[in-house]
């Protein structure tokens, strides 16, 4: 819909001394909403999108490195948290890390009848009975991150993963051909 | 059929499993020359020292027999005062810091810092040294400092038929230029910056109305 982010990435950097890991690359997250101070919205946000981009970031190619991905919300609509893993995968790309896998982030939001909405707006979240984010990996579809929020079965949470995983396909295209358009300059 | 061989792996490759692996974005690329080799041409702007890269350093510190260059990444390279041609320990070469050096790694792994000389293996420097004075020093991206070092590039062939000009390109993606005056190095730099984004024709558009100037 209309939830726009813009995605920035620095490194491999030098790391202060305290923050360096001897074996990999250090990974921070930094999210920026678009008013206001970041809050603990923000940092809990952070932490998720930094576990998910730790999995797939080849950290050990370069050791003792910081990486810093900047993420700023332009506008908020609904699925904030799926866009926002969407832009750090582009963000990835471009900048040319050693990636072993690409991800995807997809929001399913489950309605009081039980019908399921992919990528719902932000007044479809709210009537909504639960809300499910997924990140899902390029290579064999696997689940990198789920976020819960609200109350579902488990047999719900699976029929919210597997439309999840079909709608990968789209989003993986799109990444697709955003870098083929790149290259054919 | 797979051809018999070594097959080389090039930067975007790496082995994993029971095959290879592509880790960065881009268009494959595969020389058949030798035993074939295979790699991904990224767009990068970020450098990884990697090892025989010539590069151009900004000295930054001297630290007793040794000097810190920043060559743009992640950490600071070491050169020796040593490693010139004709210095020995008592002719010592006359550096000092914010100076340009020219110069390839000899150590350049993910674990150790790197280390840079400016002097091939036989002891000749062949071009690498210190940069003189005057001059500009801009950063591009990584792809265009490829496209400007292949074999008969046509950029460079074109600019110097504007006007002469003195040109050091190093894989870190940093372009020192020196031309007679300042305006027509502001030109040139402007040109090369500008060539990432223009095709052939915009380019020879922008150079013919230069040179009708």
């Amino acid at each position: 819909g209309d939830t726009s982010v813009l995605a920035g990435l620095y490194g491999p950097a030098e790391a202060k001394v305290s923050k360096e890991l001897p074996d990999r690359a250090a990974l921070e997250v930094l999210l920026r909403p678009k008013v206001g101070l970041p809050g603990v919205m923000e940092r809990s946000r952070e932490q998720l999108l930094r576990q998910t981009c730790e999995a797939v970031v080849l950290g050990v190619l370069h050791p003792r490195t910081a990486i810093t991905l900047v993420l700023q919300v332009l506008s908020d609509a609904g699925s904030l948290l799926s866009c926002c893993l969407n832009a750090a995968c582009m963000a990835l790309l471009d900048a040319g890390l050693p990636l072993a896998a690409l991800f995807c982030g997809v929001t399913c939001a489950l309605q009081p009848d039980g019908t399921i909405l992919l990528d719902p707006t932000a007044r479809q979240e709210q009537e909504a009975r639960a809300t499910l984010t997924f990140a899902i990996a390029s290579s064999e579809r696997k689940v990198l991150m789920a976020n819960t929020k609200g109350s579902c079965s488990v047999e719900e949470m699976q029929q919210c993963l597997a439309a999840a995983q079909r709608a990968a396909d789209t989003i993986f295209q799109f990444y697709r051909d955003s870098v083929r358009r790149r290259y054919s300059k | 059929a797979a051809p018999q061989g070594r097959l080389l792996c090039g930067p975007g490759l790496r082995r994993g499993g029971a095959g290879l692996l592509v880790t960065k974005c881009g268009l494959l690329r595969h020389r058949p020359a030798g035993g074939g080799a295979y790699w991904v041409d990224s767009q990068q702007k970020r450098y990884v020292p990697v090892k025989g890269d010539h590069v151009i350093g900004i000295v930054t510190a001297k630290a007793g027999d040794v000097f810190r260059l920043d060559v743009g990444g992640s950490e600071p390279a070491s050169l020796s005062y040593l490693a010139f041609e004709g210095a020995t320990k008592r002719n010592r070469p006359n550096v000092q810091v914010g100076d340009l050096v020219y110069g390839q790694f000899v150590v350049a792994n993910k674990d150790m810092e790197p280390e840079m000389v400016c002097i091939d293996s036989s002891g000749k420097s062949s071009g690498m040294g210190i940069i003189g004075q005057d001059g500009f020093l801009f950063k591009v991206s990584l792809g265009l400092i490829r496209k400007l070092l292949a074999p008969k590039c046509e950029i460079i062939q074109e600019l110097s038929q504007l006007y002469p000009f003195e040109l050091v390109l190093g894989m870190n993606g940093r372009i020192w230029v020196k031309a007679k005056t300042v305006q027509q190095t502001l030109i040139i730099v402007n040109i090369l910056e500008a060539c990432e984004y223009m095709t052939a024709e915009q380019r020879k558009q922008a150079l013919a109305k230069l040179s009708g100037n």
